[in-house]
Order: structure tokens, then C-alpha cells, then sequence
């Protein structure tokens, strides 16, 4: 894998009339990467996608295509593919017809895209073969071959979704541009899809860019994830340093499976870490537990069994709410129980509290 | 009291709901229908005490006579000239009002508004609008055609220019009706689609109409087809008050026909073969219009 930039925003700023959707972003994307845009509904990260795609014109700022600005070309001058979150297939035309189209649009004329008579136009033989194989070709990785007759109304939504990436597929662009793919699907599915995407991604060795509101998806799936929060991108890393390293108190919310537990100085909790009573502290309901030798003392409120662990509701003596996870087989008080937790001191993270970016704390 | 079974209980407000509606249907339509086919072979005549049979009679003298000929002749130019133009300057135009909500909505409103009142008016009180516009000497029409330095025409007396004053009126009264369905079906059109199409490279105007906007406007299409050919093979208002089927019948059309000689000349017997000729027409072109349509535009 080379670390070639394919892709590149230089400061794309988009307004819509005296609103400011996107605010200087700055995002590039490596040859071969698995690129997540995560951000919660309206954050601008749809927005960012669809610049990346050449639907619509930055008000600032520059699209660097393999270092080529490619501002002013359309979405099919950039040979980038996207993949919709309605899946928006043609419903006229069967999961062949569908999947074939950008071919046809591309290779063939006018007259050879006609039904029936287009096989008169001289030439389009041999085309229409090479756009029957790759339609063959990518139907077969995705399991499609037995609807391509059918029209997309007759398919299931995982089908549907196929079909989508198959359209992306055949066209083998340089970019595949993904807007939340997977949120219409049910969850035992979506994990499904995740696992193909990644396999899908690796196939074909070109950059992926994931727009998707699920952290766990971007987690498990990409190897880049930017974080955007307001228009801006708040932190882009590899999931591990997000999660390590969150570069504000709002990334630190944002990442993780269970909110992090964010202690301000005013909350008045005891035994943390000496800055506490200057800096917001945080700390993971993964890195809480009950502990006999604990330093925080809370009152128990709930207690979630969820398997593999089990999820506790606490509040502190000074009202302070925690979330904590046990073992599965720690043995749970009633609530209203008094319980001492114990935390990793070097799982703590610090923030300013008042820009609420990262704030090293010395050893 | 007996408990009925659920089946029957079912059944019955089936029957409650759908009965009445059915019933009226039979009553004034469908027996009314009968009776007119049935007289289409007599030689009734309103106010008569008996009639006798004369077989096709009436039907040949419709196919058989000048007149006759030249009613179902006008009719099917008329109705050949209309359906086009109405359905296609009617698609034109709500794209052209679909696109400018983007950068002009207000224009847009207005100029929907514009476009639908001949709908919304009474064609016979616009008739005498049209009048005055045609009028040969006084017309604007005519006034207008002189100031360019053409020939004055006679629109409503001119035999071989009639009929298709008649239905550049029609088409007039339609396009309002017939944009404002396509409006909504263009409306309901997923944007997504669009965005597709271009990243599929199906972005240029031409491209965009024929992937997106033309197959998903099938249904409403279809509908639009059949309102505007229904109504165009009703044409009657204008040649009533306008031309009343002349100049030497140039513009009679069957539903005229079928007046003048059902209520002017009291010929039931005659007047019900034209409504029976006149019904089977709509009949036909609406099942071809389905079938033809109908496969092209369910995507299910």
C-alpha cells in the first residue's frame, strides 16, 4: 500500500445563503484507505461526501483529485462512484440494466443506448459484450446472479443495497464514496454488510470514503476516521488514537460504545487526579469498576446485564451521575447500595474547560 | 340475538360499504347505458308512442352518410391534434416551472396560476372571450396578424381552418389540468435519482430526462394521457357556442352531433347509435392506452 494522496480538501468552506455548512475543511485521503466521516445528522459530513462526488460546488476552497483540481468537473468527469443511503436504483430497469448503465452512458452513443435498434450502431457489439461481462463479473462477487432480470421494487433492502454497490462496482472508479450505505438495513444485517465491505475494499484496492452517524461502524471498518462536529473537522485519526487520544471533551463523547463519563471541576467529585478541580475529567464506563480499594464512593441507581458484561447506573455522594461496567460475573448489589470504583489512572483523560480541547497531564 | 361468525360479520360491512355505491352505479349508469343501447336499433323518437326495429339502421346512416363521416372524421382529428399538444406542452411547461421554483418561486407560483385558470373557468363564458379574440375584423388575433403584415383569417368561419382553431382552444383549456399533474408527479421524483444520474454520468439535460424524469413520470403520463383524450373526445362546449358544427359542418363533432340530433331533431334512436359509436371509441382507446402504458410504467 502506497501512502499516495488521492483525494484532497484544501479548506472547503459551503454556505447556503447566510448559513455556514462546512467551515475550512481539511481532509485527505490515502491511496487504498478506508476512510469513516462520522459525525452526528447535520454536521456536514453528507455535505463533504457529496463535494468529494462533484454534486455540489465548494464556496471556498479546493478538491484535489490525485493532485488535479477538480473543482469545476462533474461528478462522472472525476470517475468516482457513490453509493446512495435510498440505494436510488433506476426503477425502471432491471438489476442489469441498472448496474450497466454507467457503462453504457460511457461507451456507447446515443444511438447505441437505444432498446432494440441499438444494436444496428456500428461498433456496439463488442461493447455491449465488455459491459455483459463486467456486469457478470460484478454480480457474481455480490451474489446477484439470480436477480438480474428483476426490477429493484421486487428486491429485498440488503439486495438493494447490492445492486447499489454493483452499480459502483462495474465502473471500477477511483474513488467509491459511500453516504450511510448500511442505515436502512436491520442491525444483524448491517454487521453482515460491514464484514463484505471491508472484504469489498480490499478487492478492489481503491480508496473508500464512509459517511456514517454509527461509531461503531467507522471503528470497525476504516482505517481513517474523521470526526466532524458543526461544519468542522473536530479530530481525523486511526479509530485507535480517537479512542486513546480524543482531541476534545466532544470527540471523547462521541467515540466509544458507552458515553464517557465527563467529571467538571463544579461537580465536585473527589479522587480523581489533582487537576480535576481545573479541568473537565474523563473517564470511560470501560475504565470504571468496582473495586474494594476504590477511591470514588457511589450510590448504585441501575444495573444492565448485558452478557458479556454488565453496564452500572451510579450517582456520587455529590449527585454526580456515573456509568461503570463490572464483569459478567460480578455479583450486584441492590440498588441504592453504596459501592467503591476504581478506575485506570492512565485510561483518565483531561480537557480545558473552556475550549474543552485535550490537555496533556503530566506524569 | 344470533352471534354471527366473524366471516359474515366481514361480509356484510363489505356489503354496507361498497353496496350503495354499487347500486347507484347500475341504477344511472349502467341501465341507462342498456336502454341506450337498445334504442340504438329502433327508430325511436322522443314523444313517440311506438318504434319499430331497423337493425343497424342507425349505424349505417352514421357511417354511411357525409355528415356522419364527417363528424367521426372531425372528432379524431380533433382528438389526434389535442392529446399531443395538451400532454406535451403541458410536460414542457411544468418542467420549465419545476426548475424555475429553484431560483424564482414566486414566478413560479404565479405563472402555475396563470396556467391553470382556462382550467378552473367556464369554457362556455371563455368561449366568448375566444370570440372577441378571433373576431375577424376586431380580434386581436387579426390585429396582430396585419400589424406583421400577414392576411386577416377568418378563425371560426374558415372551413379548412376551424377545426384546429378549435383545438388550439382545447388545448389551451387543458394544459393548465395537465401541468399541474405532472407538476406533482415531478414533485414526487426522489432527488436522489437525479444525483445518480449524474455521478453516472446520465447528468446532461437530455440524458437526465431520458434515465430519470420521463420513466418515473410513467404513471402520471398515463393518467394524464387518458383525462386529456377522455375530455378531447367530449369536445363540445366550444363547438356549441362558437360554430355550432359549422361552417357546412367543418367543425361537428360526435357529442355535437349527438345533441343537435337527439335534442334538436329528437332522433333517440339515431342520437344513442352516436353515443354508442361515441362510447365504444373511449373504450377502445382507453384499454389500448392501458395496455400499451400500463406494462411500461409498474415497476413493481
Amino acid at each position: 500500500m502506497t501512502s499516495e494522496t488521492v483525494l484532497e480538501l484544501r479548506g472547503v468552506s459551503r454556505c447556503f445563503g447566510a448559513n455556514t455548512v462546512l467551515d475550512h475543511v481539511d481532509i485527505s485521503v490515502k491511496a487504498g484507505s478506508f476512510t469513516a466521516l462520522l459525525g452526528a445528522s447535520g454536521c456536514g459530513k453528507s455535505t463533504t461526501l457529496r463535494i468529494m462526488a462533484g454534486l455540489e460546488q465548494p464556496s471556498a476552497g479546493q478538491v484535489l483529485l490525485n493532485g488535479e483540481n477538480v473543482s469545476d468537473k462533474t461528478a462522472h468527469e472525476r470517475n468516482v462512484a457513490m453509493v446512495f443511503q435510498s440505494y436510488a436504483l433506476y426503477p425502471h430497469l432491471t438489476v442489469a440494466q441498472n448496474m450497466a448503465l454507467p457503462l453504457a452512458m460511457r461507451h456507447l452513443s446515443v444511438f447505441g443506448r437505444l432498446p432494440g435498434v441499438g444494436r444496428l450502431s456500428p461498433g456496439s457489439g463488442g461493447v455491449r459484450k465488455m459491459i455483459h461481462e463486467k456486469v457478470g463479473h460484478a454480480a457474481e462477487i455480490l451474489g446477484l446472479e439470480p436477480y438480474l432480470d428483476r426490477k429493484p421494487g421486487t428486491l429485498s433492502g440488503g439486495q438493494k443495497q447490492r445492486v447499489a454497490l454493483g452499480r459502483a462496482l462495474v465502473r471500477d472508479p477511483v474513488l467509491f464514496l459511500l453516504d450511510e450505505p448500511l442505515s436502512n438495513l436491520d442491525a444483524r444485517l448491517r454487521i453482515r454488510m460491514r464484514a463484505e465491505l471491508s472484504a469489498l475494499h480490499k478487492e478492489t484496492g481503491r480508496p473508500f470514503v464512509y459517511v456514517t452517524h454509527d461509531q461503531a461502524e467507522a471503528m470497525a471498518m476504516a482505517d481513517q476516521v474523521v470526526v466532524m462536529i458543526g461544519g468542522q473537522v473536530a479530530q481525523a485519526g486511526s479509530p485507535r488514537s480517537l479512542y486513546e487520544k480524543p482531541a476534545s471533551k466532544e470527540v471523547a463523547a462521541f467515540i466509544g460504545t458507552n458515553a464517557i463519563n465527563l467529571f467538571r471541576p463544579e461537580d465536585g467529585v473527589m479522587g480523581l487526579h489533582p487537576a480535576a478541580d481545573r479541568h473537565v475529567i474523563g473517564l470511560r464506563p470501560e475504565h470504571v469498576s468496582p473495586a474494594e480499594d476504590g477511591t470514588l464512593e457511589a450510590w448504585l441507581e441501575t444495573a444492565e446485564f448485558l452478557g458479556s458484561e454488565i453496564l452500572l447506573g451510579l450517582r456520587t455522594t455529590t449527585g454526580k451521575f456515573v456509568r461503570a461496567i463490572a464483569a459478567d460475573d460480578y455479583c450486584t448489589p441492590p440498588p441504592g447500595s453504596l459501592i467503591r470504583l476504581g478506575f485506570t489512572p492512565d485510561r483518565l483523560h483531561a480537557f480545558s474547560g473552556e475550549s474543552g480541547l485535550r490537555v496533556e497531564l503530566g506524569a | 340475538m344470533i352471534r354471527l361468525s366473524r366471516n359474515v360479520r366481514d361480509g356484510l360491512t363489505d356489503f354496507w360499504l361498497a353496496g350503495p355505491a354499487t347500486l347507484a352505479m347500475i341504477v344511472f349508469i349502467f341501465v341507462p347505458v342498456l336502454v341506450v343501447a337498445v334504442l340504438s336499433f329502433t327508430d325511436y323518437q322522443f314523444g313517440a308512442r311506438d318504434f319499430v326495429w331497423i337493425g343497424l339502421g342507425n349505424y349505417s346512416k352514421l357511417f354511411g352518410s357525409a355528415l356522419g363521416q364527417k363528424a367521426i372524421t372531425n372528432t379524431l382529428l380533433y382528438v389526434a391534434l389535442v392529446i399531443p399538444a395538451s400532454v406535451g406542452l403541458g410536460l414542457f411547461v411544468a418542467i420549465g416551472l419545476h426548475r424555475m421554483l429553484d431560483w424564482a418561486p414566486r414566478l413560479s407560483h404565479l405563472l402555475r396560476t396563470v396556467y391553470f385558470l382556462p382550467v378552473a373557468a367556464t369554457l362556455v363564458a371563455m368561449s366568448v372571450a375566444w370570440q372577441m379574440v378571433l373576431h375577424p375584423s376586431l380580434g386581436v388575433v387579426n390585429q396582430f396578424l396585419t400589424l406583421l403584415g400577414g392576411e386577416p383569417k377568418s378563425w371560426l368561419s374558415d372551413r379548412g381552418l376551424v377545426l384546429y382553431t378549435l383545438a388550439v382552444i382545447g388545448v389551451w383549456q387543458t394544459v393548465g389540468y395537465n401541468m399541474i399533474l405532472f407538476l406533482a408527479g415531478l414533485t414526487s421524483i426522489p432527488p436522489e435519482l437525479y444525483d445518480a444520474a449524474d455521478v453516472d454520468g446520465a447528468g446532461g439535460g437530455w440524458s437526465r430526462f431520458w434515465t430519470v424524469t420521463w420513466p418515473l413520470l410513467g404513471p402520471t403520463t398515463l393518467f394524464v394521457l387518458v383525462v386529456t383524450a377522455t375530455n378531447a373526445f367530449r369536445v363540445f362546449e366550444t363547438v356549441a357556442t362558437l360554430t355550432k358544427g359549422g361552417p357546412a359542418f367543418a367543425s361537428d363533432t360526435l357529442v355535437y352531433a349527438l345533441y343537435r340530433e337527439g335534442f334538436v331533431y329528437f332522433k333517440a334512436g339515431y342520437s344513442s347509435a352516436i353515443t354508442m359509436v361515441f362510447f365504444a371509441f373511449l373504450l377502445v382507446l382507453t384499454i389500448a392506452q392501458f395496455r400499451i402504458v400500463e406494462r411500461r410504467v409498474h415497476y413493481k
